[in-house]
């Protein structure tokens, strides 16, 4: 079963005359294992598309499901508590909170859920991402990859295997940005699924496929399945 | 690049013959510019020619060659030179996205998505290879390829959208064509 489904998406901003469609009818679905890459130039419906694939906005027609669940039949209260336990968010902000160290930071949605032994599965995710003997420094104590692989520790904490991807290596030079891909692309194939918005096309090459977006509606899908390799590592 | 520095890069290590050249090249190149045997033994007859290598006794049927301190020279004068951007074969895609946009009849925001998947497949193709062990010389120009194939994509995007502004002007007929005398 897909992780993420979107079923004829759509989403209008406004109404009447100033109504503008952000997405006009997006079909997409992701399964676990599988990397999706959303590319696309500025007001193309990317951030709309991701908000929605999270439960962060409702579309205006159409169903997005998580794990099998339609989000629009979530209470708000459920849907937080859905959002909390299911997906992961990566943002080019980071959006870590600076009081708080590492293994507070990735442990904070578990600690939410009132789960218990929450600080050990925080030090496990940090050692996933090669961040063993962090746990306990603050994110001005780290570097920006640092603090980029604290967030994705934390994106992928406890059962969530959804991970939306919001332009994660924005602020990060070229060498530790690919590094954070390559991490993602490592949780992805041990599992889960990402859903990626970026610019950058040598970032959206570690996807399984890159989505093409304009003006709201999908322009072109890039697949990497091809039987032939066109070369071969000597 | 021409073959003939390649090969001299090659018998700086020391010297070597034919068939081992063609395999260091290889490796070097890490498989994107595959030489045929012929093409070894053709340069290195050029280049014996002009003073750049020397041949050595046969060894077990094999002639192994080495560099000449002329071809040493010649080395590092190509090490030294930039490579000038007029050297290198002309972009393919940008003639035909030229003349599909004066041609009749042709879809050429067609023709740049099209090329844009393309492009993007083997990005995606070099972009797993990085994920295979390999040594520096070898991922350098895995890098190269990739940052080539990131700029084309960037491009046809230019492209895509300057296409949505575009006006077409009226494409003189052949006749029209003055013919210089």
């Amino acid at each position: 079963m897909s992780v993420l489904e979107l079923r004829d998406v759509h989403r209008i901003h406004g109404a009447g005359e100033t109504a503008v469609n952000a997405l006009n009818g997006i079909s997409l679905t992701v399964a676990p294992g599988e990397l999706v890459a959303v590319m696309g130039p500025s007001g193309s419906g990317k951030s709309t598309l991701l908000n929605l694939c999270g439960g962060l906005d409702s579309p205006t027609s159409g169903q997005v499901l998580v794990d099998g669940t339609s989000l629009q039949s979530l209470s708000r209260k459920q849907l937080a508590a859905w959002r909390r336990k299911r997906i992961g968010y990566v943002f080019q902000n980071l959006n870590l909170i600076a009081s708080l160290t590492a293994a507070e930071n990735v442990a904070l949605p578990l600690d939410l859920d009132g789960v218990r032994k929450s600080r050990r599965q925080a030090e496990i995710a940090l050692s996933e991402v090669d961040l063993d003997g962090y746990a306990d420094r603050f994110p001005d104590e780290m570097s920006g990859g640092q603090q980029q692989r604290v967030a994705i520790a934390r994106a992928l904490i406890g059962e969530r295997r959804l991970v939306l991807a919001d332009e994660p290596t924005g602020a990060l030079d070229s060498r530790t940005g690919e590094t954070v891909l390559r991490l993602l692309r490592s949780k992805v194939d041990a599992g889960a699924a990402a859903v990626l918005v970026t610019h950058d096309a040598r970032h959206a090459a570690w996807a399984d496929r890159v989505v093409f977006l304009r003006d709201g509606a999908v322009v072109d899908v890039s697949s990497r399945d091809q039987p032939e390799e066109l070369l071969s590592t000597p | 690049m021409s073959v003939k520095h390649g090969l001299l890069a090659l018998l700086e290590r020391g010297p070597m013959y034919g068939y081992q050249l063609r395999v260091a090249f290889d490796s070097a190149t890490g498989g994107t510019w595959p030489l045929n045997i012929g093409q070894v033994y053709t340069t290195l007859s050029r280049l014996e020619r002009d003073d750049l290598v020397a041949a050595l006794p046969e060894n077990e049927g094999q002639r192994p060659y080495e560099i000449t301190p002329g071809g040493r020279d010649e080395l590092r004068k190509w090490f030294a030179t930039p490579v000038q951007r007029g050297d290198r074969p002309r972009d393919e895609v940008a003639i035909k996205l030229a003349l599909a946009i004066t041609t009749p009849g042709v879809d050429v925001a067609k023709v740049v998505m099209t090329q844009r998947t393309a492009t993007m497949r083997t990005l995606q193709e070099y972009t797993r290879l990085k994920t295979q062990p390999g040594d520096l010389p070898w991922l350098l120009v895995l890098d190269a390829m990739i940052f080539q194939a990131e700029a084309e994509l960037r491009w046809l995007d230019h492209c895509e959208a300057s296409l949505l502004r575009y006006e077409p002007r009226p494409v003189p007929a052949a006749t029209d064509v003055e013919v210089p005398r």
